[in-house]
């Protein structure tokens, strides 16, 4: 269908008489029309979900049942309502989310970047071994390892209390774990494209290589550097597994396990109120990802489609 | 470089510093980075000191050990020259082997131990634990007078005996004399230097700690224990239980002896088990239980089945949404097509933890918005049947899906040369046949590895699951918390800290291996399919 719909330059002259003839509104529904029509039904598809969790945000009664009518009310009572709970410290929880998102991040993208760079730059033994290595442990997901991240935080919080379990280092700590592998493929990739003639230059400056990593190279590859951290902010603010098992004080938990004990526990009464957190949860993280969109469907194919 | 030239909007990525303006400040940076690299190292070595002095008091030598040698090699890596890429990598390589490869292996150890509820501990704490918990008040039980002291988060009773002795003991300790001490008007010993006396408001704020704490009159167990149950008089307290340790038997009052069973408890003739056990090497048993128990190793292959078509459908029908929506919308110069776009990939920005809770709402069988408003107040058990939760899994799953793999084929046409196209259609091919013979092909190149990570990712998609469904509609008839909606991911999670069945650390530690070796399996053999699709073309 996409082949028929356009024209080849070549061909032009001759076919724009009559098609200019045939143009009618049948004709724009064969050609354009019924793409609006597939438009339509997925925005409704896309978009409701969203719309109704927004409603029911504005939605004073609080159930389930008085959120089915969309829009009928709005009223901002939900979302001054949200940080005055005393068992739900919604305010502490979107701190803390923000807080361990940023850091673990930071530290992602430093860690990143600091492999990348050795793997890019540099010819050692054990370099292709090194790089296979890194691929074979994602496959191995933190969160199969839940349990024995338990226990080790437990064992450690015996020695180190400031990052056993219960604790938010603690918690970044195991998140920093992950920051090797996936990350680090798609930043080699990126640090290959900057030209090693600039550090070969900067060298013969005599510029110390810490100075080339720091000051030249971390700047030429900071659109990957900003992909991998939202990435992994994105990543760490959504988990769920580790954080639950982690964090135990509702004081010191994250969004999506205090959210989480929101709706498991009594889903009708509390609705309205879960989602005036809901929505105020989704705003910060959807804004930036539509803001940054395009470098990051880039980052995620880049290194595939290559 | 005083007249701007048109090019330096080209030259702007590279550094525009000249060498020469460099190499003043090159010197004093170095010694900054040599005096940031000391800094760094001296928080590092003070951290793990302070890690090793604990550990040496705890007697754990096999951690002693580890964090000297890595503490070594740190400051011999960073202090020597040379080994340029270690100094690169170390940092991350660090947190690899903890968080990563430990956890990879200690899974594998847990797997074969029967860690789990009532089996946490050695056998020495068991065994204490045992008498302690078996406590019970002697009857004519003198009363001690007690002060409650802490010191480093640990509570201390500090006993004034009938004599009027004073000694001071805790959990760990038991009680020993001291000389060292205040008294307070009635005679009863109240400080010792060094610890806080806790005032009322303190032993009201933590009275469960206090009245658990057991504290031994002497280094045998068997003496038994002081308890106070008000923070200011305790009483002695023996076990119904005694130990002896020659025999490594207990006995109790009525006679009845409980012997180590051989599988990490104290068990007696009838099969009674002491609880705590203790934790010991099970070798095979977590796997030869997981496919030999009948009600585990039912829920265990369905829920393995289920986990494989959650995977392959959630990507066959997001890639084929996505594929059609970028088909429908890869018309040039089609108006709102910015706008479609935009919109669609909402569901992809929206947190993913969000978006099943969200859902929750809008099934919900008796209130929720598609029973009540779109079906006109029909009772349809969306997450209550098996089949209709699985099909609300996956209509979800595509809701989140579909825009991820929309934006990621609209790339990979758009990057399909348009000659191609055009050199068949001359060559008299329909546009469906362009489309199955030269453009699918050529995407499926490009998308392929993405394919297989979008299933290693459904493979142990967890939030999804466990946020809408909770795993369920649950089976009954199932030895471990298993529903219809389960994936293995959830499983492991639900054996491991479910609240419906008690925790079984190795059994879940032991699933957890499974699905390892099953999404390795997996992802080599496609990657190998994809890099044969590959040479191909």
């Amino acid at each position: 269908m996409v082949a028929g719909a356009t024209t080849t330059p070549g061909e032009r002259p001759a076919r724009v008489i009559p098609k200019r003839r045939r143009r009618g509104p049948w004709f724009w529904f064969r050609d354009t029309g019924w793409r609006h029509l597939i438009g339509l039904v997925m925005l409704v598809f896309a978009a409701f979900p969203l719309l109704y969790v927004l409603s029911a945000s504005l939605n004073p009664t609080g159930t389930l049942v008085g959120s089915n009518t969309l829009f009928r009310t709005i009223d901002f009572g939900n979302y001054i309502e949200l940080f005055q709970l005393p068992q739900q410290p919604y305010a502490a929880w979107f701190i803390n989310t923000m807080v361990i998102g940023l850091v673990a991040a930071a530290g992602t993208v430093f860690l990143g970047a600091l492999a990348a760079y050795a793997f890019s730059r540099m010819r050692f033994r054990g370099r292709r071994v090194g790089l296979l290595t890194l691929l074979l442990v994602q496959m191995f997901p933190q969160i199969l390892g839940v349990v024995a991240i338990f226990l080790l935080l437990s064992g450690i919080g015996e020695v180190f209390p400031q990052i056993g379990i219960g604790t938010q280092a603690g918690l970044i700590l195991v998140y920093l774990g992950g920051a090797l592998g996936v990350n680090t493929y798609l930043m080699y990739g990126f640090f290959n494209t900057v030209p090693v003639s600039i550090d070969e230059a900067a060298k013969i400056d005599g510029a110390s290589h810490a100075r080339i990593f720091f000051t030249i190279i971390l700047r030429l590859v900071a659109p990957i550097l900003a992909v991998v951290g939202l990435l992994s902010f994105i990543g760490t603010t959504s988990e769920f597994v580790i954080a639950s098992i982690v964090l135990t004080d509702p004081q010191t938990q994250t969004l999506a396990v205090g959210l989480y004990q929101f709706v498991s526990q009594e889903t009708s009464s509390n609705w309205t109120l879960f989602s005036a957190g809901a929505v105020l949860a989704a705003i910060p993280v959807m804004a930036l990802f539509l803001y940054l969109q395009k470098y990051i469907i880039g980052g995620l194919t880049a290194g595939s489609v290559k | 470089m005083s007249h701007p030239s048109p090019a330096s909007p080209l030259a702007a990525p590279t550094p525009p510093a000249p060498a020469g303006s460099l190499k003043p400040p090159r010197s004093s940076s170095s010694t900054r980075g040599i005096l940031i690299k000391i800094a760094l190292l001296s928080i590092i070595d003070a951290i793990a000191v302070f890690g090793l002095f604990m550990l040496f008091l705890q007697e754990s030598w096999i951690p002693f050990a580890i964090v000297l040698a890595v503490t070594v090699l740190v400051n011999w890596i960073y202090l020597t020259p040379g080994w340029l890429p270690a100094k690169y990598l170390t940092p991350g390589l660090l947190f690899l082997a903890v968080f990563q490869i430990f956890v990879v292996v200690y899974s594998g150890y847990i797997a074969f131990t029967n860690y789990g509820d009532g089996r946490n501990g050695t056998k020495d704490d068991a065994i204490s634990t045992i008498l302690l918990t078996a406590q019970e008040r002697v009857p004519d039980s003198p009363t001690y007078r007690v002060t409650v002291l802490e010191q480093f988060g640990e509570y201390f009773f500090l006993v004034t005996d009938p004599e009027g002795e004073v000694s001071l003991g805790s959990a760990d300790s038991p009680l020993e004399r001291i000389t060292d001490f205040g008294t307070d008007s009635t005679g009863r010993a109240d400080s010792v230097p060094g610890f806080t006396t806790l005032g009322f408001a303190d032993l009201l704020g933590n009275q469960r700690a206090i009245t658990d704490l057991a504290v031994q009159v002497s280094d045998d167990p068997n003496d038994g224990a002081l308890r106070t149950p008000d923070g200011s008089n305790a009483y002695l307290y023996l076990s119904s239980l005694s130990y002896d340790a020659a025999t490594d038997t207990f006995v109790d009052r009525q006679g009845a002896v409980y012997r180590d069973g051989g599988d990490g408890a104290f068990v007696n003739d009838s099969g009674r088990e002491l609880i705590p056990g203790w934790t010991i090497t099970v070798g095979f048993d977590n796997f030869i239980k997981a496919f030999t128990t009948e009600n585990i190793r039912g829920p265990l292959i369905s829920v393995t089945i289920w986990t494989f078509a959650f995977a392959i459908l959630s990507v066959a029908t997001t890639f084929a949404l996505g594929l059609f929506l970028a088909i429908v919308f890869n018309k040039p110069n089609m108006r709102g097509k910015k706008a479609y776009r935009l919109i669609m990939i909402l569901p992809y920005a929206f947190p993913g933890f969000l978006s099943g809770l969200v859902w929750l709402g809008l099934f919900n069988e008796d209130f929720g918005y598609i029973n009540q408003v779109l079906f006109g107040g029909a009772a349809i058990p969306w997450l209550n049947d098996p089949w209709l939760a699985k099909f609300s899994v996956l209509l979800v799953n595509l809701w989140l899906g579909f825009p991820y793999m929309f934006l990621i084929c609209t790339g990979a046409l758009q990057s399909i040369p348009e000659e191609l196209t055009e050199a068949a259609t001359v060559d008299g091919a329909q546009p469906w046949a362009v489309f199955r013979l030269i453009k699918f092909p050529l995407l499926l190149v490009s998308v392929a590895p993405l394919l297989i990570s979008s299933f290693a990712f459904n493979f142990n998609n967890f939030n999804i699951i466990y946020m809408l469904t909770g795993g369920g509609p649950r089976d009954v008839s199932a030895g471990v918390d298993a529903g219809a909606t389960d994936i293995l991911i959830t499983l492991v999670y639900k054996v491991a800290f479910g609240e419906g069945t008690g925790r079984d650390y190795g059994l879940a530690s032991a699933f957890a291996i499974l699905i390892f070796f099953i999404v390795a399996t997996v992802s080599i053999i496609s990657f190998r399919q994809t890099k044969a699709l590959e040479e191909l073309n």
